[in-house]
């Protein structure tokens, strides 16, 4: 039976949120611990997100949400740019299609400015068809949002939890909490592989949160998951979406919309409809068919493209209309719940917010100076230098002009590059989210078995 | 980035690239680009025999085939370069190349684009569930097989009954893998014994009609598919470890839709006339990406066929620059026809055949071709129209074609 580890900081839920909490406290001079029940970070609702780095235009505004999610596209916005984490400034065009909505455009753009967001713009109808032209008929005008950008919340997650183990928090794979025991000083966290002794416990649990949260003895919310299923169609559609194509939002939430992927495809969702099983992220023949309908409203031409996949997603939804943020300092405990849609834009802020909670209530974290420095991560946006492209960096390594996934251009070097890296893949999924191999139109057809073999080779040198 | 010049560029290292290669390179400097580590195409991992009869006057295995056309391609002098990845066009005729010596802007005289056509895959197919490991395409399957030697599983369902279908059936088999349920949305599927494949026990696989696969179940590993009688909306669950996706053809456009070069919207590959030329000057398109899919001999033959349009090309003069051709359109169930673009004067296509593709089977086929509402050909085939296989028709169907009459419009009687 071997010790419990022990930290000053546990942080339960390896998503974008835990993950950039633990790259923050991390960087505060305390110890911690990152964990996750899956086998990888960012393997829950953070892969299967609209990655859309919100503006926040359309929050409540005065709700924390608004604020943390205007902080933090700014804090991701920079973070970007240092780690490597494609962005895409695209900007979104909210499309009016009745006359209601074409009325509701003025109070969308008040609503703009009361969340700190200045440069939304009324525009009309021939100004939408200007800017899309392959929108389908009937749109009476719209409201511009030059600054709303696609990102990739894989690489955003990926980056969190390298450069937090780097600032040498632990990464618990594999570790699902089963039981919280709260002492007078150090609370103990059960797990089906060791336990972990902590002063601090953040709870990141995403669509876990409210068990977690119970296991504390609350019964504050509780977590619906909400699945919103979405249809990815081939870049060669991409110049149909020059910029993220948005309905009038409704108390539902954002609503079906079309978007290009920084990957380079376009997107087309996502539906929300609340489901009983928090693991269930199938996708339904109803839901796609309803993806389909109101695509072809939306942009017919779209429709004849062909579709490189689908997938769905499940935001954890909570009976409450904004974040669910505690801190029970007599339990020293932090929550972090029912972040709902915006948890990838808001996670630098959440995680800012975080640790001056915790210093508020006593926790000395002061910023250290020793750090070293961000990692760069591999890039896998389309608008940005790829290797298969990169004559010299091929010179110097020939791993780079061999192309392994032809769909997505990625090479044996770049594979190589997963297997070695801080958080290397387990699984083809993994694999994906750090590549992109055998996430292209052909799925697998002709690279995939290559792939595959190549990952069972490392997983079974490394084991 | 280096700059290499050329006479021919063939795109694709397939049984139509390197056929095409073979036929020009006595004559013509030419470069074959293939994006795998061995040229050869699909027939490298194709492990059963029928290849090579009506291009090489032989059967033999795909493996063997392919090894063969290489070795003709090389010894006609043509350059045949893999782990090449042509990734886009930099000019007219001009195309960039990662390959792992770095790289390459390759400018030809000539671009022969024979890129192959590849299976639609369950996501495109729209087909809702879990997405679990254990569900391929044959194409993956035969690469998992025969050039990975691995095992896809124990019980497998196969979606589709057509020829290819059966060749995954067989490739099911031989790594162990039982075939517990074809399906097939259409009223028939191929029967096996219709097919002239040896097997050395018979292979008897139950084969569901009018029944469409509408979700895949399993978390990590396929647990199962969910089946819809068409006739009468019932759904069943059919367990099984590996569902394989068949037919369901696309070309690999990719390159040809970047070039600008028009497309076929019916087959989805460019759009070609009976001289195998594409919309852009110079640029060609031969095999499977211009009729998805017909077997690996007629691919090849389409090479042997346009390296006559090529030399013309190179010969230049108004014959290089032709005149506006007519349309040819197949009317459902046809789905599709290649070439579609008629012009008198062009000469026949390859084989002297036009290709098509049918949604129905009609054990006795009849083909009329009508231009302007006058019917100008009625004819009956000594073949049946088999979903799942090309349809092959006479072109001199479009004697009496007109330049100046409309699309000619093409259908079973």
């Amino acid at each position: 039976m071997t010790a419990p580890l022990e930290v000053d900081v546990a942080v339960v839920g390896g998503g974008i949120v835990g993950c950039a909490v633990a790259r923050e406290l991390a960087g505060h001079g305390v110890s911690v611990a990152l964990i996750e029940a899956k086998g990888d970070v960012g393997d829950a609702t953070s892969k299967a997100n609209t990655a859309i780095l919100h503006t926040g235009f359309d929050a409540l505004p005065g709700s924390l949400e608004s604020r943390l999610v205007r902080r933090g596209y700014e804090l991701l916005s920079a973070y970007a740019d240092d780690a490597g984490v494609p962005v895409e400034r695209v900007g979104a065009l909210l499309v009016a299609w009745t006359d209601e909505e074409l009325a509701a455009l003025p109070k969308l753009l008040t609503k703009a400015r009361d969340n700190g967001y200045e440069h939304g713009e009324i525009v009309d109808s021939d100004d939408v068809y200007r800017r899309v032209p392959a929108l389908g008929p009937g749109a009476l005008g719209g409201l511009s949002i030059p600054d709303e950008s696609i990102v990739c919340s894989w690489t955003a997650a990926l980056a969190y939890a390298t450069e937090a183990v780097h600032r040498g928090a632990h990464l618990l794979l594999r570790h699902r909490v089963s039981a919280v025991e709260v002492g007078d000083e150090r609370t103990v966290l059960r797990t089906d592989r060791g336990d972990v002794s902590a002063r601090w416990v953040v709870n990141a649990a995403g669509l876990g949160a409210d068990h977690l949260d119970r296991m504390l003895g609350h019964d504050r919310f509780t977590v619906v998951p909400r699945r919103g299923e979405l249809i990815v169609f081939d870049k060669l559609a991409r110049p149909l979406a020059p910029c993220i194509v948005l309905p009038v939002p409704s108390s539902r939430g954002k609503g079906v919309l079309i978007s290009p992927t920084v990957y380079g495809n376009v997107m087309l969702g996502p539906t929300a409809e609340d489901l009983d099983d928090r693991s269930d992220t199938s996708t339904s023949e109803a839901g796609l068919a309803s993806l389909l309908e109101k695509g072809r409203a939306l942009m017919p031409v779209l429709l004849d493209e062909e579709v490189t996949t689908t997938y769905a997603g499940l935001r954890a939804a909570t009976e409450h209309s904004d974040y669910v943020v505690d801190l029970d300092a007599a339990q020293r405990y932090l929550l972090l719940g029912g972040i709902r849609s915006t948890g990838l834009t808001a996670s630098m802020a959440l995680a800012e917010h975080a640790v001056e909670l915790l210093r508020s209530a006593g926790e000395p974290l002061t910023a250290r100076t020793d750090l070293p420095p961000t990692p760069r991560m591999p890039n896998v946006g389309e608008a940005f230098p790829r290797p298969y492209a990169d004559d010299a960096l091929i010179a110097a390594d020939p791993d780079y002009g061999r192309v392994v996934c032809f769909c997505e251009r990625v090479t044996r070097g770049e594979v190589r590059d997963a297997f070695a890296s801080t958080i290397p893949p387990t699984d083809v999924d993994g694999l994906r989210r750090r590549t992109r191999a055998l996430m292209g139109r052909c799925q697998g057809f002709y690279c995939g078995a290559e792939v595959t073999r190549l990952l069972d080779e490392h997983v079974r040198t490394t084991s | 980035m280096t700059e290499v010049r050329t006479e021919v560029l063939v795109v694709g290292g397939g049984p139509a690239g390197l056929s095409a290669a073979a036929a020009l390179a006595p004559a013509c400097r030419v470069l074959v680009l293939d994006r795998e580590h061995q040229a050869g195409g699909i027939p490298r991992h194709s492990d059963h025999t029928g290849y090579g009869v009506r291009d090489l006057r032989t059967v033999t295995t795909g493996p063997k085939y392919a090894r063969r056309l290489v070795d003709a391609a090389l010894a006609s002098g043509a350059e045949v370069r893999t782990e090449a990845t042509v990734t886009g066009w930099a000019g007219e005729r001009t195309v960039e190349v990662t390959t792992p010596q770095g790289r390459l802007t390759v400018t030809a005289d000539a671009v022969v684009l024979a890129t192959g056509a590849r299976e639609r895959p369950r996501t495109a197919r729209l087909v809702a569930g879990d997405r679990p490991d254990g569900v391929l395409s044959t194409g993956l399957l035969q690469n998992l097989v025969h050039l990975q030697h691995r095992s896809p599983g124990t019980r497998a369902v196969v979606v589709g009954s057509e020829l290819v279908s059966w060749s995954a059936v067989l490739t099911l088999r031989e790594a162990g893998c039982t075939t517990v349920l074809m399906t097939t949305e259409r009223a028939h599927g191929e029967s096996y014994a219709a097919l002239r494949i040896p097997a050395s026990t018979g292979l008897r696989v139950p084969v569901a009609t009018r029944t469409r696969v509408v979700r895949v179940v399993g978390r990590d590993r396929v647990e199962g598919v969910d089946v819809e009688d068409l006739a009468t909306g019932r759904r069943r669950r059919v367990p099984c470890d590996t569902v394989v996706f068949t037919g369901d053809w696309i070309p690999d456009h990719e390159l040809a839709r970047l070039g600008g070069v028009d497309l076929d919207p019916a087959t989805k590959g460019p759009r070609v006339d009976a001289r195998l030329r594409t919309s852009a000057p110079g640029v060609f398109a031969i095999g499977n990406l211009v009729h998805p899919v017909d077997t690996a001999d007629v691919a090849a033959l389409d090479g042997r066929h346009v390296a006559d349009a090529v030399r013309r090309w190179f010969d230049g003069g108004s014959a290089a620059v032709p005149a506006p051709g007519v349309d040819l359109v197949a009317d459902a169930p046809l789905t599709w026809v290649a070439p579609s673009v008629v012009r008198p004067g062009d000469g026949v296509p390859a084989r002297g055949r036009l290709l098509l593709w049918t949604d129905e089977r009609r054990l006795v086929a009849r083909v009329s071709v009508s231009q302007d509402g006058r019917e100008l050909a009625r004819r009956s085939l000594p073949w049946p129209a088999v979903p799942g296989r090309v349809l092959r028709v006479p072109a001199s169907v479009l004697h009496g074609v007109r330049a100046d009459a409309g699309p000619v419009r093409i259908r079973l009687a």
